[in-house]
């Protein structure tokens, strides 16, 4: 029997990379390696003003003078920064109108991935920003949300035409010295998606953007800013696939998020980036800083992420509860095998009155897999009568992996209620037996408890994304059992 | 005064001189073991220094302040001018235990004997057993107290040179509880190495009670260090309990060793104190161990506690329990971090591990931590940890029942506190602590009202208003 569960166990989690393929397009790339120019060429490249390139350089002598962080339960060879190409951008023929002048070989890579834009477009109602390497290639529905005074357009776009709004914005959730990764994300982000939703909108569709990484030695560096201005409301979500490649391939994202009175702003994410192979060889380290801030009253910021991919996943969506009774929540799955390791959770910051947030965070780990989840909640004294409810399970998929937890807990206030609560278990013998017993099959037993222990975090996800989080999930994990 | 030297500068430097100076005396006795554990242990605290808040286990405990006086190193014991008989003429009433007294730090050898003590039990002070046990020492002292990562257990274990020795040999139920109460009568403000070394062999049970208090407010810092070996089956009730002046400093470090089928139950009970840190390190290291973690603090004024536990699953089938509560008001401040390595293979682990918080004031502040580091799949880990305040539906219950604001506040506290002081399995000491708590919620408790001493001549009179008995 337990022989039999290893078997499974090995052919369900040895899984091949599904989304390893690798799209030929010409690209435009800057020199490999990071210094002044390397900047400079950036900051030329997309045509910037004069303040973006001082905000950049400025980054750029923050973080020479920073040290990576060590703190993090994650082990991996050094990073040589200048071993990367910070640029790099598909050529680009002409301006493109219509989906039919987008490069075919980008419509079938879309087409792999399931998110054919065409479907898309025509039945779902989703407006897709699809990003390859840093730069937006097709932004659908941006006439119909335009009507609305919607902008959602690709980073570098919004800085030619918004560049006040971005100026207004930029930075002042993640400081570019925030953090070793954010001061280089400052400094050579090459794009990302910008959204603005005006006063008293609701924006009436789902706004997704694709990412993926493409051209070999290539970091990926896309900022993300989304402001939600008063009474407004959006749903964002963002998935995320690269191709296989031996190399590990840095990835240090910023996504800043600016609720302003009684929005609500709600932010999804896949990521099923490339994880490294069975070996733990290659594989996406992924280092990025997430932040949102409810900076007026009432309003409301959520994190929703499921996490499959990456070889190193260093990751902290946090919300700055700013505004009286202002909401943040986080829901995350993050799911590691092989000798992925993920270092993950989130941060509650609570500065106003009232303010309510809540966690839930499941860690499923399998293989020689180490999966931590770091947290922090803090009650300043100011936060008076705010409430927090963490919760962050772990399971155990084999007798190999690890799985930790560090949540910080601060308070300093005696109105607040903070409640942590964490488990860590294996599936047990008894639920499987309780399966079996009625027939179904070990390797099914699996996938239906595992889905059920995740279904509080993937009933937050937008249904699009439900339906490819839990294929994701049965993926990596079906039949494991320890 | 022989042997001691006043820090006016670095103390860090000061001390060091003070090993060089008189490194041969302190190592007098010692085996070539020790001795060289010593070298090693004064050259991780020369290479570390003191602990600060940079360091992630010191980030929210700063001992800058309480390192920034000048200091007495005594390395002998000074008790010309102390009348013993005086400090410790107290007894605790209906309370038959066997008193270890330690006068700041140095063991007192005050002439009683245990009454029904069993064949080969040995209490005495440490010095001593250096002398008379060398292969006892030998065979346990610094062997699970590690100094590689702690450079306060790594001066202490430089410097140790008195406090108590106990060895229970196998087989032997000690039926007398042991006390040791070391009392600090700082009025030079001492720096003291307390170093104390439990060994209870197999299947042997002892219940110990340490008491640390002082009896006058002046400053003083003490650097504790306890190693405690459970052999197989063994069986240890510790009650841990902390009265102390709001000048001083307590750093507890307690190592405890648990072998197969031991059982250790620890309770650490701070009722005052200026900073005190407790880490308690349990180690489970035989199959079928268990430990019981628990803690009750309750601090105001400006006192800061910090619980630090670390419970290793080095064995498989072991089970470990940790609940630790804490009541905060005025300026307190309050840590808790604990943490729970299962190590790979120690399959069948069950640990479970509560911390619960409640703040009084707005001005009191809590830093909680508990953390799980899990290397093994077959495991039952839950942490948890709250902060709040009093249930205001259990609060409008009793004041809709025409109890007042105050004593509805004092019974919702005392209910809190009491589920760690029920866990107290010897009933005689489960009443008096029951009694401290009260006071103590009451603001009644001071300094001088000696934990289990009661060592106050004008016992203050507490009227209370309901009868906590009848609840």
């Amino acid at each position: 029997m337990e022989k039999d569960q290893n078997n499974i166990l090995e052919e369900v989690t040895q899984g091949d990379y599904k989304y390893g393929f690798y799209t030929d397009i010409e690209m435009d790339t800057a020199p490999m390696g990071l210094n002044e120019d390397t900047v400079r060429f950036i900051s030329a490249k997309k045509n910037e003003p004069e303040w973006l390139l001082q905000y950049r350089l400025d980054a750029y002598h923050k973080w020479l003078g920073m040290t990576e962080p060590t703190w993090a339960h994650l082990h991996h060879p050094p990073i040589n920064y200048q071993e990367i190409i910070y640029y790099a951008a598909p050529k680009r023929k002409k301006e493109l109108t219509s989906l039919d002048e987008v490069d075919p070989e980008l419509v079938a890579t879309f087409n792999k991935l399931g998110i054919s834009l065409e479907e898309q477009k025509r039945l779902s109602g989703v407006a897709v920003d699809a990003v390859i390497d840093s730069v937006s290639v097709k932004t659908t529905f941006s006439e119909t949300l335009e009507k609305q005074g919607i902008i959602f357009c690709s980073f570098s776009e919004a800085v030619q035409k918004v560049p006040d709004l971005v100026k207004q914005y930029l930075g002042t959730v993640v400081p570019s010295d925030d953090n070793y990764f954010a001061a280089l994300n400052s400094a050579v982000f090459s794009d990302g998606s910008f959204c603005y939703i005006p006063k008293g909108v609701r924006c009436p569709i789902e706004l997704s953007t694709y990412f993926r990484i493409n051209a070999a030695n290539t970091g990926q560096f896309e900022r993300t800013l989304i402001i939600g201005d008063e009474n407004s409301y959006v749903s964002y979500m963002e998935g995320c696939t690269a191709p296989m490649r031996d190399e590990n391939q840095l990835h240090a994202a910023i996504v800043e998020i600016i609720a302003l009175k009684e929005a609500e702003v709600k932010y999804s994410t896949v990521q099923n980036w490339y994880p490294g192979n069975k070996k733990g060889e290659g594989g996406i380290y992924n280092f990025v800083t997430k932040r949102g801030i409810c900076k007026g009253n009432n309003s409301k910021i959520s994190w929703t992420q499921v996490e499959t991919g990456s070889a190193i996943t260093w990751k902290y969506p946090s919300v700055v509860l700013m505004g009286d009774h202002s909401v943040g929540e986080f829901y995350s799955v993050a799911v590691t095998n092989n000798y992925q390791q993920a270092d993950t959770g989130s941060k509650m910051i609570h500065l106003g009155k009232n303010t309510k947030s809540t966690i839930i965070s499941k860690g499923i780990s399998a293989g020689h897999s180490s999966n931590s989840y770091r947290g922090l909640v803090k009650m300043t004294k100011r936060a008076e009568n705010s409430r927090n409810f963490s919760q962050c399970d772990s399971l155990l998929l084999g007798d190999k992996c690890g799985a930790h937890t560090f949540p910080y807990i601060k308070t300093e206030n005696k109105t607040s209620i903070v409640e942590h609560e964490a488990t860590t278990s294996k599936i047990s013998d008894d639920q499987l037996f309780y399966c079996n017993q009625r027939g179904i099959s070990t390797e099914s037993a699996i996938g239906l408890i595992v889905n059920g222990y995740a279904r509080e975090v993937l009933k937050q996800l937008p249904m699009e994304f439900a339906v490819e989080a839990q294929k994701l999930l049965s993926i990596s994990l079906e039949g494991s059992v320890g | 005064m022989d042997g001691t030297i006043v820090a006016n500068y670095n103390i860090k430097d000061t001390l060091l001189g003070l090993w060089d100076d008189n490194s041969a005396r302190i190592c007098m006795n010692d085996s070539a073991r020790i001795k060289e554990l010593r070298k090693e242990s004064i050259r991780i605290f020369a290479q570390k220094g003191f602990p600060n808040t940079k360091q992630e286990k010191w980030r929210n405990t700063d001992l800058s302040k309480m390192l920034n006086h000048p200091y007495n190193f005594p390395l002998e014991p000074d008790l010309e001018n102390v009348d013993l008989n005086e400090v410790f003429r107290c007894d605790v009433p209906g309370f038959e235990t066997y008193m270890v007294a330690q006068y700041n730090g140095w063991f007192i050898d005050r002439g009683n004997q245990l009454k029904q003590a069993a064949e080969g039990v040995i209490v005495c002070s440490l010095a001593e057993a250096f002398v008379k046990y060398p292969r006892l020492i030998e065979d346990a002292f610094g062997k699970y107290a590690p100094v590689a990562d702690n450079s306060l257990t790594a001066l202490n274990t430089a410097f140790a040179r008195d406090g108590v020795f106990i060895y229970v040999p196998d087989n032997t139920d000690v039926a007398e509880t042991v006390q040791m109460v070391n009392l600090i009568n700082a009025t030079d403000g001492v720096f003291l190495q307390t170093r104390n070394l439990v060994v209870i062999g197999q299947n042997s049970v002892l219940r110990l009670v340490q008491c640390d208090d002082s009896i006058d407010d002046h400053i003083g810092f003490i650097n504790s260090v306890t190693e405690v070996v459970l052999a197989d089956n063994a069986r240890l009730d510790h009650y841990k309990l902390q009265n102390k002046n709001d000048r001083s400093a307590l750093i507890n470090n307690i190592y405890f060793h648990v072998g197969a089928g031991a059982n250790l139950s620890t309770n650490a009970i701070s009722l005052n104190g200026g900073l005190i840190r407790n880490e308690a390190n349990v180690t489970l290291n035989g199959r079928g161990g268990h430990a019981d973690i628990l803690g009750v603090y309750l601090m105001d004024r400006n006192q800061h506690i910090d619980n630090q536990v670390f419970v290793d699953h080095a064995q498989p089938d072991c089970t470990s329990n940790e609940l630790f509560k804490g009541i905060l008001d005025d300026h307190a401040s309050g840590v808790f971090n604990g943490h729970i390595l299962v190590r790979p293979d120690a399959q069948r682990t069950n640990a479970y591990q509560n911390n619960k918080n409640i703040l009084i004031s707005d001005k009191a502040v809590i830093d909680t931590k508990p953390f799980l580091e899990i290397y093994a799949d077959d495991v039952k880990c839950s942490h948890g940890a709250t902060v709040g305040q009093l249930d205001s539906e259990a609060m409008f219950y009793l004041r809709s029942r025409g109890i007042s604001m105050e004593n509805a506040r004092m019974l919702l506290m005392y209910a809190f506190a009491a589920e760690i002081v029920n866990k107290i399995s010897i009933p005689q000491l489960q009443l008096r602590i029951d009694d401290l708590v009260k006071k103590r919620l009451r603001g009644e408790l001071s300094v001088c009202d000696q934990c289990v001493l009661h060592c106050n001549a004008k016992e203050q009179k507490v009227a209370f208003e309901i009868d906590m008995s009848k609840i």
